[in-house]
């Protein structure tokens, strides 16, 4: 975990409000899946936290969603561009914890996690089957990627214009073991066909490292702090 | 060789920088970026005698160079504060520290400070009777000059190590509660913790905070701390630690010129974890260009 600057390699529009952003320098410090971005970007007080969506040994990607000023800024920056960025946060995905056959599910801007998950997951052997859920057709990205990885891929969208009809819930019967990204309601839901997994959740930050406490909320365990605790809790300890 | 060296009631620190309660946990977060016994002291993360989890989420909210939160004093409680968090800290920070104490009433305070006062590690207690984040408490004693007397009085009765009354802004004459804290036998006084702050999100049309306000803290305050502690440190005459805004090493000497002796950095660790250690190695090179040989010529110099 540290402060370096890191290069805009390239900077897609996915979707209407989906980018795909890659970041061009040190990945060392990333550990697992999961684990997550604090960005500084010029004019924003605070930094914003994305998910890593995947990595190699000198190039990060991010799949980031436009919903306030900021992400709406990074969307406007240009290859070339350098940022200063908090790498890497967060405890990430337990591979050690995933069976040989779990679900991985993934909702909207909950997707991207999801991919570099279900990456390390075929490299270990392991047969992920991937549910992907969107709103409606035109928000659909990663589907092929997924694929690409050799893994079994489920498109879900709530109004049916695309794949399956219904919720990332509706794309499996039940789990041994499943790991969600998404909306509370869909990780409830995912938790509720699942006997075991591990789940990611979001919350407001300031400082994305432990320091201020701001994005706390309560386990069984008693309180964790999403940023250094999570972002990926497990099933057993939630409080729903 | 410039001089940075300050000192507080008796307590002298290498430099007058010291990371603000809420913003630093126990150190261990920060001591994964940096070796942080250069900092001239630490005030810790705010106890309270149970432990609490604090407001509900979301309780982080964005501004113009700055911004809300409304953690409300979340702690692990005075128990675990003394036998576990304390003890780890001085693993990783050799100095004495600042115990920042929080409560819900006067017996609570006394209690805090008492067993605050029992720890060798503890050189200063630092009374929040300011925090704007929760209820029937912490601000509600320091918003009137009677009941920050009070509070410090009572403090002042069971501790023996210095004791500094930490104020809030949100009051209309922070002057006056100050004297009345020295009047109450306080060795000191911290200011300003948070302005009571509020932002809406506008696509939702509800407050971005669950508890709708909540602190406001960051650069952009900084020109009111500042007013502040001159009015402070120009009504009492016990030392003042100023904060509220400090992000760089100018500002440290602004606060200094200002009547702060020491001063207290908070947001700006938030935004970039190096921040403290940044402002201690800039200070030399900056007092150089002012041509300030000791830090201590110049605090108070504002007429």
């Amino acid at each position: 975990m540290d402060t370096k600057i890191y290069t805009i390699v390239s900077n897609k529009q996915l979707t209407r409000s989906i980018y795909e952003m890659k970041l061009e320098g040190d990945t060392s410090m990333i550990t697992a899946p999961g684990q997550f971005l604090n960005i500084k970007l010029e004019g924003f007080y605070l930094r914003r936290p994305i998910s890593i969506c995947d990595w190699n040994e000198n190039e990060i990607t991010i799949v980031y969603k436009t919903v306030g000023q900021g992400t709406k800024h990074m969307a406007t920056l240009e290859p070339g561009t350098e940022l200063d960025i908090l790498c890497s946060l967060g405890n990430g995905y337990d591979l050690e914890k995933i069976p040989a056959n779990p679900v991985l599910a993934g909702g909207g801007v909950g997707v991207p996690p999801m991919y570099g998950l279900a990456k390390a997951l075929v490299a270990q052997g392991k047969k992920p089957v991937v549910v992907l859920g969107f709103n409606t057709e035109h928000e659909v990205f990663y589907e092929e990627e997924f694929k690409a990885l050799g893994a079994d891929v489920k498109v879900v969208t709530a109004d049916g214009s695309y794949g399956l009809k219904g919720f990332v819930t509706d794309g499996f019967d039940s789990a041994d073991y499943a790991c969600a990204c998404g909306p509370e309601p869909m990780l409830k839901a995912v938790a509720a066909k699942a006997k075991d997994g591990q789940y990611s959740f979001e919350a407001r930050m300031a400082c994305g490292f432990g320091g201020c406490m701001g994005c706390s909320c309560e386990t069984k365990y008693g309180a964790k702090r999403i940023c250094k605790e999570g972002p990926v809790l497990e099933q057993e300890e939630i409080i729903w | 060789m410039v001089d940075m060296k300050v000192t507080l009631s008796g307590l002298v620190l290498d430099n007058p920088v010291i990371p603000a309660s809420g913003t630093f946990g126990y150190g261990k977060e920060y001591a994964e970026f940096y070796d942080i016994n250069i900092l001239g002291s630490i005030s810790f993360k705010g106890t309270t005698v149970e432990p609490r989890f604090g407001n509900p989420q979301p309780r982080i909210a964005e501004c113009s160079r700055g911004l809300i939160n409304s953690v409300g004093l979340q702690n692990p409680g005075l128990k675990a504060v003394k036998e576990k968090e304390l003890p780890e800290l001085a693993e990783i920070y050799s100095k004495p520290v600042i115990a920042n104490v929080s409560g819900f009433s006067i017996e609570e305070y006394v209690e805090c400070a008492k067993a605050m006062d029992e720890e060798p590690q503890v050189g200063i207690i630092e009374v929040n009777v300011s925090c704007p984040n929760v209820h029937d408490g912490g601000m509600a004693f320091g918003t009137l000059p009677e009941t920050a007397a009070e509070v410090t009085r009572a403090v002042k009765a069971v501790t023996t190590k210095p004791v500094y009354i930490k104020l809030s802004p949100n009051v209309t004459d922070i002057a006056a509660i100050a004297k009345a804290c020295e009047e109450a036998g306080a060795d000191g006084i911290c200011l300003i913790n948070t302005l009571l702050g509020m932002r809406i999100n506008l696509e939702k049309r509800q407050p971005v905070i669950a508890n709708k306000m909540g602190g406001f803290s960051g650069p952009a305050i900084f020109p009111v701390a500042v007013r502040m502690v001159y009015q402070v440190a120009k009504a009492v005459n016990i030392p003042v630690i100023g904060m509220g805004g400090v992000e760089s090493a100018r500002d440290v000497i602004e606060m200094m010129m200002a009547g702060a002796t020491a001063v207290q950095v908070g947001a700006a660790n938030l935004v970039n974890p190096y921040a403290c250690k940044e402002i201690i190695e800039e200070l030399p090179k900056v007092m150089e260009e002012l041509g300030i040989e000791k830090l201590t010529d110049i605090i108070g110099i504002i007429e």
